[in-house]
């Protein structure tokens, strides 16, 4: 009897690179559809996807489009290691092996975010998560507050998206982006100095709700700053990063405290965080 | 009560394995351990604890998932076939029948492993009921009664006399296929010799250790107690424990390229490894220490807090025996026990 049609868990399902942008030295982004055109899988922004690059192994990566997308998904990718430098070599046109989606998504759909006044808060490639929410409430500014993007690189050619955040996200109702670098530069008239600093020095209200994401100290040092602003716990949002395998909290990788980030993550209420061993 | 005398066994064996390939536990390499029976095979039910548990029927050490294709920018994924091979496991002492149930919490949990599923299915467990326990045995301390083990089909061995029990629809039919070599037996042998056991192992070195309730109740001091340093200070990161472990299940999923195709493949893992949770950019734990507290923790923490407080260890002695320096579960639980800051 062939028993071929039940499908385990861990095998992915076969995508097709449609388009390729180079948005720094060491960022792609990266388009992805089903071979007959299309999102390879529904998801809600903030949920991962686990990509293959065949012979090296399997990575999870945040999706960074909008599943209010519905044509493709779209994945800004930093070479940083084995398996994303396969993926940089990518050429449009390529199959790719790709399944998902896992783990839990920032609660757009909830009233922890519906109608609230947001801040986004990325350093780095930390935008790539944000990209899909911002993206998807942008498709339903109605249900949304104001938008704040507050966003650090390391040097102006460091930016991921750069032409949205320059000349997109501000024309859109009601939103604002607030760039800054980590040290002067010639052409650039924005903002010098790191998020935590630029965050104070914007003043923000802690009547708003924050959305989260970068490299971990930036993420410590950016949560600290917020609770000195009068900011809660409980009204940040973000995501963990851990080395997964499996995407589906059975092969143990990702295990923290009792969570498994690929499951019960990798967004999390900074509150919940608290309640993990540090060790993440 | 059924019961097949010495005599018979090599004939029960053979009729065992028509039904499907038979793993039993033999003298393989100087060591008793699971192996698949041939007519040659030196079948050992007087050893208590085989060397590595049998997880590996249902878990393999490696086993290929996938394999990939690539033809010019095309790329086709062919998952594997699922085992449709019948299995007996024979002579499954009671600590490792539990064992198969703390697996099944995360293997049979959405989203199902199909591979394992399969393997399960496929497999009608003959358990081994103990006589003379370790003492390195524990299994009492997870309310395992060892002389009642449970499985498919239960057996007890007393003198020259195999007694044979069929426990699930699933044994029944096993014991249906061997029936013709089955007598009747007195079961008031078997109970005279479960009593005599538990009076043995009542007086064993083990027979009152209890895992402290504030173990698995106090994560926070647990996790920063002192005691982790002075533990972990002699670990060899070997791996061994993890290895024999019933219940650990840790795995990775790699590549491998092979004349013109990539197989994918998982393979045991060890949380104790110290490229376990490294990254491209970091390494969340770095020290020993660190890796050594997340093994011990996630057996008597977080998989009792996800598990109704079933703790991912039932007691087989295993790591208290092959530990090259001496760790083993026992010894990490009562330092936190009497540990001040816990």
């Amino acid at each position: 009897m062939c028993n071929c049609g039940s499908k385990d868990v861990l095998t992915p399902q076969i995508g097709v690179v449609t388009e390729i942008r180079t948005e720094t030295s060491d960022v792609k982004t990266f388009r992805i559809e089903k071979p007959e055109g299309g999102m390879v899988f529904d998801f809600m922004p903030g949920q991962c996807a686990m990509l293959s690059a065949p012979g090296m192994g399997e990575a999870i990566f945040s999706i960074t489009s909008s599943p209010t997308t519905k044509d493709y998904m779209e994945f800004s990718i930093k070479r940083c290691g084995e398996i994303t430098e396969c993926l940089h070599a990518m050429e449009v046109g390529q199959q790719i092996a790709i399944r998902g989606p896992y783990g839990k998504s920032f609660p757009v759909t909830t009233d922890a975010l519906k109608h609230k006044d947001l801040i986004f808060i990325a350093g780095g490639i930390g935008l790539a998560p944000l990209h899909s929410v911002i993206d998807y409430m942008l498709a339903k500014r109605e249900d949304y507050g104001s938008i704040d993007v507050v966003y650090g690189a390391r040097s102006k050619e460091d930016f991921v998206d750069y032409k949205e955040l320059s000349e997109v996200w501000p024309q859109e109702k009601n939103t604002k982006v607030h760039l800054t670098i980590d040290r002067a530069q010639e052409g650039w008239t924005g903002n010098v100095g790191f998020v935590p600093q630029f965050l104070k020095d914007l003043k923000f209200t802690p009547d708003k709700t924050v959305l989260l994401c970068g490299p971990p100290i930036m993420i410590k040092l950016c949560l600290a700053a917020l609770i000195e602003m009068g900011f809660e716990k409980t009204q940040v949002y973000t995501t963990l990063e851990f080395r997964m395998k499996c995407g589906v909290g059975k092969c143990g990788r990702c295990n923290v405290g009792n969570k498994y980030v690929c499951k019960d993550g990798p967004v999390f209420r900074c509150d919940e965080i608290d309640e993990l061993p540090d060790e993440y | 009560m059924l019961k097949i005398n010495k005599a018979k066994w090599l004939e029960l064996f053979a009729a065992l394995s028509a039904q499907g390939t038979l793993y039993v536990p033999a003298n393989v390499d100087d060591k008793v351990d699971f192996t698949i029976w041939q007519n040659a095979t030196e079948v050992d039910l007087q050893a208590t604890q085989t060397a590595k548990s049998i997880k590996n029927i249902f878990f393999p050490q490696v086993e290929n998932l996938l394999d990939f294709k690539t033809d010019g920018l095309k790329l086709s994924v062919e998952q594997r076939m699922l085992p449709e091979e019948a299995t007996i496991a024979f002579g499954v002492r009671g600590c490792d029948v539990r064992s198969f149930e703390v697996l099944d919490k995360v293997f049979l949990k959405d989203p199902v492993d199909t591979f394992y599923k399969a393997r399960r299915e496929n497999c009608t467990i003959v358990s081994l009921a103990c006589s003379a326990p370790d003492e390195t045995c524990f299994c009492g301390t997870f309310a395992i009664d060892a002389t009642n083990p449970g499985g498919d089909v239960t057996t007890w061995l007393v003198g020259d006399e195999l007694f044979w029990q069929a426990n699930t629809d699933k044994g029944s039919q096993l014991t249906e296929k061997v029936k013709t070599l089955l007598v009747e037996g007195d079961a008031a042998e078997v109970a005279a010799q479960q009593k005599a056991t538990k009076e043995i192992m009542a007086k064993m070195p083990l027979a009152d250790f209890k895992i402290a309730a504030k173990i698995p109740a106090e994560q926070e001091k647990v996790f920063n107690s002192t005691v982790w340093q002075q533990l972990s200070g002699t670990c060899l990161s070997c791996c061994a424990c993890t290895y024999v472990c019933p219940t650990c299940h840790c795995y990775d999923v790699r590549d491998f390229e092979v004349d013109n195709k990539v197989e994918r493949f998982r393979c045991w893992d060890s949380c104790m490894c110290k490229d376990f949770t490294k990254m491209a950019a970091v390494n969340p734990r770095v020290s020993r220490l660190e890796r050594f507290r997340q093994r011990y923790m996630h057996k008597l923490v977080y998989f009792p807090e996800n598990n109704e407080g079933t703790f991912a260890c039932v007691g087989c002695g295993r790591c208290l025996q092959k530990c090259p320096v001496n760790l083993n579960i026992v010894k990490v639980a009562k330092a936190l026990e009497v540990a001040k800051d816990v």
